[in-house]
């Protein structure tokens, strides 16, 4: 098994979800689909361990499931869009995991968001062609 | 015979599903952002357009990771939406027109666009997020809507060339259709965000004005970006944007910006409305 490497692999702090992503964690995007019906989130949260056996999730990805490592779950190949459903019902919104990712606050990632408008709306009322209000 | 009147841009974040759900539209927070849809919505409604094609990618709703199609056109006459994994209350299904939609198929195939066809689609919150930010949400929807998904999520997903060749194919399948219909196209999602990994939270405003101002004006500027770069610089998942491009191909060269706006950040994004008219 020889995977073909990409000239997106460079960028940092990123991890492209192609097909050595998804053969890999292949198990877990299964699980993490599964919760799309309420049935088999009860049946996750009632015993998360046998949960992971059911679906075939072992070793380092069983861990990061039952530690909700969300970071060590996307480096091991889950997607983030897949990831969403185990972590929002659960009470950790897509903000809350950019924090923990940085290891920062989620006030301090809302924080950084909210400084890349500043100034932005009186930036485009300069323009002219745009909409603003 | 059909006719696709413009195309239309917008955001499908699910946070935008949630503040008209919750009534936060009129929140400072939300305010500028949905207020910059009224001449969208004013357009619509001006325009009435009885299609809605709504080029989207499907988050993990309806496909699955055993088989991923790069494109896919819904071939039916009813769309249900159903839950994503977060318990939210599923809005009403949206009204299709088969006949249309086959047509459509028939004519992509015909032109090597190998498209999947799909007589059973759950549509997510990238389809339904754009119809509700530009319609209301409303038990029976005031348009028929065609969803065409595009693959984002799973590399390798099409690139920005690619995805306009298809508008421009979409554009001549619609319009040989022969019944008198009014086809506006949306292309959803976007513009700059990353979601995943340190990275998460990277919003590129220059980038995205850029987008705003040459897919109205010159979107061969878009396509020539390789997927790779698209990510670089407007995140993993800012690589929607492609999706724009399926809309910009199905108008005419140039065409008539009749609105732009852009707000950012909104929930972890860069969100921008443009309304673009076909004059011919």
């Amino acid at each position: 098994m020889n995977w073909t490497k990409h000239d997106y692999e460079d960028i940092p702090g990123t991890y492209v979800f192609d097909g050595k992503h998804a053969h890999g964690a292949y198990p877990l995007n299964k699980l993490l689909f599964s919760f799309c019906e309420e049935s088999n989130r009860d049946e996750f949260d009632r015993d998360p361990a046998a949960y992971c056996d059911k679906y075939g999730v072992a070793g380092k990805y069983k861990d990061f499931v039952l530690k909700k490592d969300f970071l060590g779950m996307l480096r091991a190949g889950a997607n983030i869009y897949y990831m969403a459903k185990m972590a929002i019902p659960r009470g950790t919104s897509v903000q809350d995991a950019g924090a923990q990712f940085q290891g920062i606050t989620t006030k301090e990632f809302q924080a950084k968001l909210l400084a890349k408008g500043e100034g932005l709306p009186e930036r485009l009322a300069k323009r002219g062609d745009y909409w603003n209000g | 015979m059909a006719k696709i009147i413009g195309g239309i841009t917008s955001s499908h974040i699910p946070a935008v599903g949630n503040a008209i759900a919750n009534n936060l539209t009129q929140e400072p927070y939300w305010k500028r952002f949905f207020d910059g849809y009224e001449p969208a919505k004013a357009w619509l409604q001006e325009k009435k357009p009885d299609i809605a094609i709504v080029v989207y990618n499907d988050h993990g709703l309806n496909f699955f990771l055993d088989k991923v199609p790069t494109f896919a056109l819904g071939c039916a006459d009813i769309y249900e939406n159903a839950d994503e994994g977060w318990a939210l209350k599923p809005v009403a299904p949206f009204k299709g027109d088969a006949a249309f939609s086959w047509h459509v198929a028939e004519k992509l195939v015909e032109e090597e666009f190998d498209i999947c066809t799909c007589q059973e689609m759950k549509v997510d919150h990238g389809f339904v997020n754009p119809i509700r930010a530009l319609y209301g949400t409303h038990d029976v929807w005031p348009v028929t809507t065609i969803p065409l998904a595009v693959n984002t999520v799973q590399h390798p997903v099409p690139t920005a060339a690619r995805c306009f060749k298809l508008g421009q194919a979409l554009r001549r399948a619609v319009e040989s259709y022969e019944e008198d219909l009014k086809v506006v196209v949306f292309g959803t999602g976007g513009l700059s965000h990353q979601l995943q990994g340190e990275r998460a939270g990277l919003i590129d405003v220059e980038f995205d004005l850029e987008c705003m101002d040459r897919i109205a004006s010159d979107p061969e500027w878009f396509t020539k970006f390789s997927n790779s770069e698209i990510m670089r610089r407007a995140g993993t998942e800012g690589i929607e944007t492609i999706m724009w491009l399926v809309m910009r191909g199905a108008l005419q060269p140039n065409v008539k910006v009749v609105h732009k706006h852009y707000h950012a950040p909104i929930s972890n994004t860069g969100a921008g409305v443009l309304v673009l008219e076909n004059t011919l």
